[in-house]
């Protein structure tokens, strides 16, 4: 027996916006009635590493999704989503950025940072479906390369049991007055990606 | 209301709506988020918010106020509550005024911490009652009810989130900032505040004579809940229990389940749920308090009942729990096919480069410790702290990290233990105020020869920015003097103390050398504003870049470890992460390195 609607395991780096997705998607929950549970990663490890969120939407128990769990592995950076593939179900799908932040143990040559398509390919393995999205790219298109977590919101949105108006409302609700605009375009570019 | 809440904001919610008119606290993860979102209402609401020193402070502070009558609250980390334990073991003799919760967050895996210190045991080391939440709503809820059960009961309470409660986001019901009591004030009564033998000694019978009643009037509370669906059950607190919850709900298997969440525990509601099951698994975060219970319960009502657990090896003793780990421990009790863990991808392990929390670009303290490797040698010996610096690790500048402040004792123990070599005490100007001054004190009084650093950010960075008695404001927002860290050490016998901005790397390394030379206690602030902090205040400095036609691809900025610095296999280049600080160009041996006009 399922035990929430929809989870949504969310990865990237400290940095990169991961909180924001989930504030909004929970704020478009609230507004339609569904309850809605998320933890996120403060602390140290914020500190340009590897960070989790968890979101889970029509759900009544914890915000804990367990390894295997996951409906949606949305993440913002490639290797972070080989480092958290584990958390999707077999019928999970993965949205997938594909422009890589590299961590401290590349830039100064201790490790080196693979291919996007070697991180790709065991991913495909695992996931039913990975749709591998140039958010930065977008985002950029949209107006500023920080809208990138919004690109990935937006590439999200489908797989998410909240109207699409909902989310918008919940986002120009979140973000700062002045990037709205920029914000609402790179939630389409997003969108209209995995359509 | 309904509103979409970290755990963290549920609870300052919540002593909102308690109408508490005193909160303290130091920062720590996963606590700090309670003051961080009241200090900025504080001033509106008419109450009084402070980031204290460090814990036993923020707890005195805390109890002064509801001596008043005031109801207060002070929160912590775990290990935090080591610090103010001596405050808070008393406390229970002498009792409150106004309702007094101390929120102390607990953090199972370590996820920012240096152990997995069970808080539940200190409620039950002071006997007080603890509230163990199993989410936001709870929290929040428990907070309330901590609040009444403390002037019921004369006792102060324990709220004890842990990092998954604290760090959560839940849809949340909560009410408006409920009414503050007016006309406070302290009323003399050396019985009840004076912790004297002749007045402790009753106290503690009266201690002892209230538990019962505690016990009782939580025994009821719909945080202790049992289903009864058949002779097979679980018994899970806090947070354990929404898993346990969760886990059998996926499930096809009829089980029996206790949720508990109020200590002292409820003998009876437990007693009676062991009646009427054979076998139960027990399954809590961190240490076996409730499992110890149970064994005891089941001795006196049902000496037969197989009892699983932490002990029998079924539920892990170390780390954090999930849905997972507890649906499997469930699903072996019972007969069912456990859930294989989905292992990481083979090539999440070969091919993955590891992403650690590192240094920002620009951190001061990464100069810092290249000056003092420069000047003391790797071979010198460096005591560290609890801070963001501890991450420096790699540096070779931590040798060791025990607690706050424990850089310097254990700094001048080293040198008083035998150790020749150079010792360079690291920690930051946080830590320095939280629990280095009496540290500091004790070695220039003893006469330690070593040499102390504090790494001065200004803030406290590790915890989200918090600020303290260096930083010029308070949490409210109140501007107050920054006090001089060098005046203070001076003050408290360092024969020398000099300053130094670990961005001019060339002063930094004399004064580190300086340092080394004194016969005596010698002190090195080293001040450079976090960069984050300086960012957000709009700071730009220009950013830097490397001549490809210079660069002899020495690696000598690479290993620095900046993350603004790459190298492409041949020569080094500075990424967009760059903030400005110059000191790759500083350390640059061909003089590759310049800066971007």
């Amino acid at each position: 027996m399922r035990t929430s609607e929809c989870d949504v395991v969310v990865v990237g780096v400290g940095g990169q916006g991961v909180i924001l997705i989930s504030e909004i998607i929970g704020r478009a929950a609230l507004r339609e009635g569904l309850s809605v549970r998320g933890v996120e990663t403060h602390g140290m490890a914020q500190r340009g590493g590897s960070v989790i969120n968890h979101i889970r939407v029509g759900c009544r128990y914890s915000a804990m999704i367990s390894p295997g769990g996951a409906d949606v592995l949305l993440a913002m950076e490639p290797a972070e989503a080989l480092r958290y593939a584990h958390y999707l179900s077999p019928e999970g799908v993965a949205l997938v950025n594909t422009r890589p932040v590299l961590p401290v143990t590349v830039t100064t040559g201790e490790a080196s940072y693979p291919a996007v398509e070697e991180i790709l390919a065991p991913l495909r393995r695992v996931a039913s479906r990975v749709r591998a999205i140039d958010a930065t790219a977008l985002a950029a298109e949209a107006g500023s390369p920080q809208a990138t977590n919004v690109v990935m919101l937006g590439a999200l949105a489908r797989h998410l049991p909240m109207e699409e108006a909902t989310l918008l409302e919940a986002l120009t609700e979140t973000v700062p007055a002045k990037y709205i605009e920029i914000n609402r375009k790179a939630f389409e570019l997003g969108k209209i990606e995995v359509e | 209301m309904r509103e979409y809440l970290l755990g963290n904001v549920a609870i300052a919610k919540g002593i909102l709506e308690a109408g508490a008119g005193v909160v303290s606290g130091y920062p720590g993860t996963p606590s700090s988020e309670i003051v961080d979102y009241l200090a900025p209402l504080a001033k509106e609401l008419g109450i009084h918010v402070e980031w204290s020193v460090n814990e036993k402070v923020a707890m005195e502070v805390a109890i002064g106020a509801s001596w008043t009558g005031a109801r207060s609250a002070v929160t912590m980390k775990h290990v935090g509550l080591n610090v103010a334990a001596d405050p808070f073991m008393t406390l229970a003799y002498l009792g409150v005024g106004g309702g007094f919760v101390a929120c102390v967050a607990d953090d199972p895996y370590c996820h920012s911490s240096q152990n997995e210190q069970d808080s539940r045991r200190y409620a039950q080391f002071a006997r007080v009652p603890c509230l163990d939440p199993a989410d936001p709503q709870e929290a929040r809820d428990m907070t309330l009810r901590a609040f009444d059960l403390s002037e019921e009961f004369g006792v102060p309470v324990m709220l004890r989130p842990t990092t998954r409660v604290s760090h959560a986001r839940a849809d949340v019901e909560v009410g408006p900032p409920g009414e503050r009591r007016a006309e406070l004030s302290f009323d003399k009564d050396p019985a009840r505040r004076v912790a004297l033998p002749a007045h402790a000694r009753p106290l503690h019978v009266e201690l002892l004579d209230k538990q019962p009643g505690i016990e009782a009037a939580l025994a009821g509370e719909a945080w202790n809940r049992a289903q009864m669906r058949s002779e097979v059950g679980v018994i899970a607190s806090g947070i354990a229990g929404l898993y346990a919850e969760e886990a059998i709900a996926g499930m096809e298997a009829d089980l029996s389940l206790l949720r508990i969440g109020t200590y002292p525990l409820p003998r009876k509601v437990v007693g009676d749920f062991l009646e009427k099951v054979d076998r139960v698994l027990v399954v809590e975060e961190m240490d076996p308090v409730v499992e110890e219970f149970v064994e005891m319960v089941a001795k006196e009502r049902n000496p037969d009942v197989q009892i699983l657990g932490k002990r029998s090896g079924d539920v892990p003793s170390v780390g954090e729990l999930n849905p997972l780990t507890i649906g499997n421990a469930i699903a072996g009790m019972v007969g069912l096919r456990r859930r294989e863990a989905p292992a990481l991808a083979p090539e999440a392990l070969s091919i993955l480069p590891p992403r650690p929390p590192a240094l920002c670009p620009g951190c001061g303290h990464r100069a810092a410790y290249h000056a003092m490797i420069k000047a003391f040698g790797k071979d010198a010996i460096f005591p560290n702290d609890i801070g963001c610096y501890t991450m420096g690790v790699g540096m070779g500048t931590v040798d060791t990290c025990l607690c706050m402040g424990a850089s310097i004792t254990v700094g001048a123990g080293i040198r008083f233990g035998g150790e020749e070599r150079p010792i360079c005490a690291v920690l930051g100007d946080s830590t320095f105020l939280h629990a280095g001054l009496p540290g500091l004190l004790n070695a220039a009084y003893n006469g330690a020869r070593m040499t102390v650093a504090i790494l001065d950010n200004s803030i406290t960075a590790m915890t989200g920015h918090q600020p303290h008695p260096g930083s010029g404001a308070t949490a409210a927002g109140d501007p107050s003097p920054p006090l001089s860290l060098e005046e203070i050490c001076r003050s408290l016998g360092a024969g020398f103390v000099e300053t130094a901005d670990p961005y001019d790397l060339e002063a930094t390394i004399s004064t580190f050398e300086r340092a080394r030379d004194h016969p005596g206690l010698s002190v090195v602030v080293a001040r450079r504003p976090c960069v984050i902090s300086a960012i957000r205040a709009g700071v730009r400095r220009p950013r830097l870049a490397v001549d490809s036609e210079k660069c002899g691809g020495c690696q000598v900025c690479v290993r620095f470890g900046c993350p603004a610095i790459e190298f492409d296999g041949k020569v080094a280049r500075i990424n967009a992460l760059c903030t400005g600080c110059g000191v790759c160009a500083a350390i640059c041996p061909a003089g590759a390195v310049e800066v971007v006009r």
